[in-house]
C-alpha cells in the first residue's frame, strides 16, 4: 500500500473509528429484537392475567387446584385443627423459619394459598400425605405442614406463596 | 490458491491453533491476501450481497420457526400471532418476506452481471453451473416458503405449481400424489414443504461454499474480460473488496429498510391476507413478482405439457450458457452487437414479468409469445452466431492498461 502523510494518516484514523463505532451501535440495535422475540409474547402475558377464585365451593379440610401462569396453585380449607397444627410449633427450629401468621391472610386465617411446587427440584407434591398432615413429595421425600412449611426432606424453602388477595369473603384474585 | 500460504501469524494461540486447524491460513489467503482485480465495478459486490442476504433469511427464518405452527388449522393464525404478539415478531416477518425478495433482486443483477461480463466462459463454467444450481434451490425455497403462510394465494399457487406435474406423461398423476401426501394440497403438504424449507437454505450455503470454492479457483472475472497478468493488476481482497462489498451492502439494506418499514406489503398480493380457502379459487392467481416472467412463459404456450416443458428449460437452459457462446470475448464492453441483444434481453425479461401479471388474453398473450420467443432465441442462435459473425473491439493489453492507460 502507499505510505500516506501523517495528516492523512489521522483522516483514515478518523474514518476508521467513526465507522467502525457506528457500525457497533447498528450490531447492538439489531441483536434487541432478535433477543427480545424470544421473551413472552403479548398473547402470553395476558394469559398470565389475574385469576378470580370462588371460595363458596370448597369444603371444610379439602384442598383445591388451580394454575395461574401455568403454575399449580394449592387453596387449603384448612379445619380449626389443622391451624391449631400450624400455630403450634417452634417456629425457630423449623427448617425455615416462618411464622403461620406470616403466611395467611389476616381475618382469613383458614385460607392458605400457596404455589404447588416442590422447592426442591420442582414437583407437585400430594396432599393430605405425610406425618404432618400437609403435603408428601414423591421425587425425593420432602414432607411439608399443614401451613406448607417444609419439616422433613431435601427441599430448603417453604412453599411459596403466590401474590393474591381477598376482594370479597369468599373470592381471592391470584396475581 | 494451491502452494504454502502467505499467512505468518504472530499471536502464539493464533499459531497453536494454525498447526491444528488451518482455518486462520484459509481465511487469510480466501478472504484477506486474495489477489482481486483492480478494475472490479461495483455489479461485483453483489455475490457478497447475496451472501449477507442468505445470512439474514436463516437467521430470521429460525427466529419465525420459533413462532410458527405448520398445521393447517393453525398456520395462518400463527402467523397473524407472531405479527400481533411477538415481540418485534411484526420486524421478523417483514424482514424475512422483504429479505426474499431483495434476495432475487440481487440474485438477477448477479446474473445478469454475468452475462454480460462473460463470467461464465472458460474456465468458469462450473462456477456458472453451480450458480444456476443455487438459483434452482432459491426458488424451490422461496416457492415453499410462501405457500407456509397458508393464505389464499399460498394454497392456490402450491396447487397450481404442484399441477405442473401432472402433465409429465404416464407417471404425472402418480407424482403429484407423492408429492401432495394426499388427494390434493393439505396438511401433508404443509408440514414437508415446513420442513423442506427449513432444510434448503443449509443446502444453498453448502452449494455457496462450492461457489466461492470454484471461484477461487479460477480467480474473479473482471469488467475487462482479461486474466490479470501480473501483481499490478491486482489488489488484496482486503480492505478494497471488503470495504467496497461492505459499502454497497449498506446501500442495498437502505432500499431494504424501505421495504421493510414504509411499504412492507407492496411487492405482496392481498389475497394471502386471506387465510386458505380450498373451495374458492381467487380471480387470479399470481405468483411473486420473481417469478412472473418464467409464469408468463409457462402461460404463452398454448399445450400443457410443452408449456411446463418451456417453463423449466426456460431455467435450465442458462446451465447451457458457457458452451451456447461462441464468442472467444468475454466482456460485453467489447462485444459491440452482443451489447444490443444483451440489453434486448433484459428488456424482454422485465416485459415478460409484466405480461406475467397480466391476464392471458388478446394482446397480452401475443406479446407474452413474442417475448418468449425472442428468450429461447438469444441462447439457441443470437449467442452460437454471434461469436461467428460479431466484430469485437480490440482487447486493452492488461487489466492495469485499462484502468491506468498506457502510463501503466
Amino acid at each position: 500500500m502507499t505510505t500516506v502523510s501523517s495528516a492523512g494518516h489521522s483522516r483514515r484514523d478518523f474514518l476508521y473509528i467513526a465507522t467502525g463505532a457506528v457500525g457497533a451501535v447498528g450490531a447492538a440495535a439489531a441483536l434487541v429484537p432478535l433477543i427480545a422475540q424470544m421473551n413472552p409474547d403479548a398473547s402470553t402475558i395476558a394469559a398470565g392475567a389475574p385469576v378470580e377464585i370462588d371460595l363458596a365451593p370448597i369444603a371444610n379440610g379439602q384442598i383445591v387446584k388451580v394454575f395461574w401462569r401455568s403454575k399449580p396453585i394449592f387453596i387449603f380449607h384448612r379445619t380449626a385443627k389443622e391451624i391449631e397444627e400450624a400455630k403450634n410449633v417452634n417456629v425457630a427450629s423449623l427448617p425455615d423459619p416462618e411464622p403461620d401468621s406470616e403466611r395467611v391472610k389476616k381475618g382469613h386465617e383458614q385460607w392458605l394459598v400457596v404455589i404447588g411446587i416442590c422447592t426442591h427440584l420442582g414437583c407437585i407434591p400430594l396432599a393430605h400425605q405425610g406425618e404432618y398432615d400437609g403435603w408428601f413429595c414423591p421425587c425425593h421425600g420432602s414432607q411439608y405442614d399443614t401451613a406448607g412449611r417444609i419439616r422433613k426432606g431435601p427441599a430448603p424453602k417453604n412453599l411459596y406463596l403466590p401474590p393474591y388477595a381477598f376482594i370479597s369473603d369468599t373470592k381471592i384474585r391470584i396475581g | 490458491m494451491s502452494g504454502h500460504s502467505t499467512y505468518q501469524p504472530t499471536n502464539p494461540a493464533m499459531q497453536w491453533l494454525e498447526k491444528r486447524l488451518p482455518i486462520g491460513g484459509l481465511i487469510h489467503s480466501s478472504f484477506i491476501a486474495y489477489p482481486t482485480p483492480r478494475n472490479l465495478n461495483y455489479w461485483w459486490t453483489f455475490g457478497g450481497i447475496l451472501s449477507f442476504m442468505l445470512g439474514v433469511q436463516i437467521l430470521t427464518g429460525i427466529i419465525l420457526a420459533m413462532h410458527y405452527t405448520p398445521q393447517v388449522d393453525l398456520a395462518f393464525k400463527s402467523v397473524e400471532a407472531i405479527m400481533r404478539d411477538v415481540n418485534f415478531g411484526w420486524l421478523l416477518r417483514y424482514l424475512h418476506s422483504n429479505g426474499a425478495a431483495m434476495f432475487f433482486l440481487a440474485v438477477y443483477i448477479h446474473i445478469f452481471r454475468g452475462m454480460y461480463y462473460g463470467s461464465y466462459k472458460e474456465p468458469r463454467e462450473v462456477l456458472w453451473i453451480l450458480g444456476v444450481i443455487l438459483y434452482m434451490l432459491m426458488m424451490a425455497t422461496g416457492f415453499m416458503g410462501y405457500v407456509l403462510v397458508w393464505g389464499q394465494m399460498s394454497f392456490w399457487a402450491a396447487t397450481v405449481i404442484t399441477n405442473l406435474f401432472s402433465a409429465i406423461p404416464v407417471v404425472g398423476d402418480a407424482i403429484v400424489t407423492w408429492l401432495w401426501g394426499g388427494f390434493a394440497v393439505g396438511n401433508p403438504t404443509l408440514n414437508r414443504f415446513y420442513a423442506l424449507h427449513y432444510l434448503l437454505p443449509f443446502v444453498i450455503a453448502g452449494v455457496v461454499v462450492l461457489h466461492v470454492w470454484a471461484l477461487h479457483v479460477a480467480g474473479q472475472n473482471n469488467p475487462a474480460g482479461i486474466e490479470p497478468k501480473s501483481d499490478k493488476d491486482t489488489v488484496p481482497f482486503t480492505p478494497y473488496a471488503t470495504v467496497k462489498d461492505g459499502f454497497l451492502i449498506v446501500c442495498f439494506c437502505l432500499l431494504y429498510a424501505w421495504f421493510v418499514f414504509y411499504i412492507p406489503n407492496f411487492l405482496g398480493h392481498p389475497d394471502n391476507y386471506i387465510p386458505a380457502n380450498p373451495a374458492v379459487t381467487p380471480s387470479e392467481i399470481v405468483p411473486e413478482w420473481y417469478y412472473l416472467p418464467f409464469y408468463a412463459i409457462l402461460r404463452s404456450i398454448p399445450n400443457k405439457l410443452l408449456g411446463v416443458i418451456a417453463l423449466f428449460s426456460s431455467i435450465g437452459i442458462l446451465a447451457f450458457l458457457p458452451w451456447l457462446d461462441t464468442s472467444k470475448v468475454r466482456s460485453a464492453r467489447y462485444r459491440p452487437l452482443y451489447r444490443q441483444f444483451f440489453w434486448l434481453f433484459v428488456i424482454a425479461g422485465i416485459g415478460l414479468g409484466w405480461l406475467g401479471t397480466k391476464p392471458p388474453e388478446g394482446i397480452y398473450v401475443i406479446l407474452a409469445r413474442v417475448l418468449t420467443f425472442y428468450y429461447f432465441a438469444f441462447f439457441l442462435i443470437v449467442l452460437p452466431l454471434l461469436g461467428i459473425f460479431e466484430k469485437t473491439k480490440p482487447l486493452p493489453n492488461s487489466i492495469s492498461e485499462s484502468v491506468l492507460g498506457a502510463k501503466a
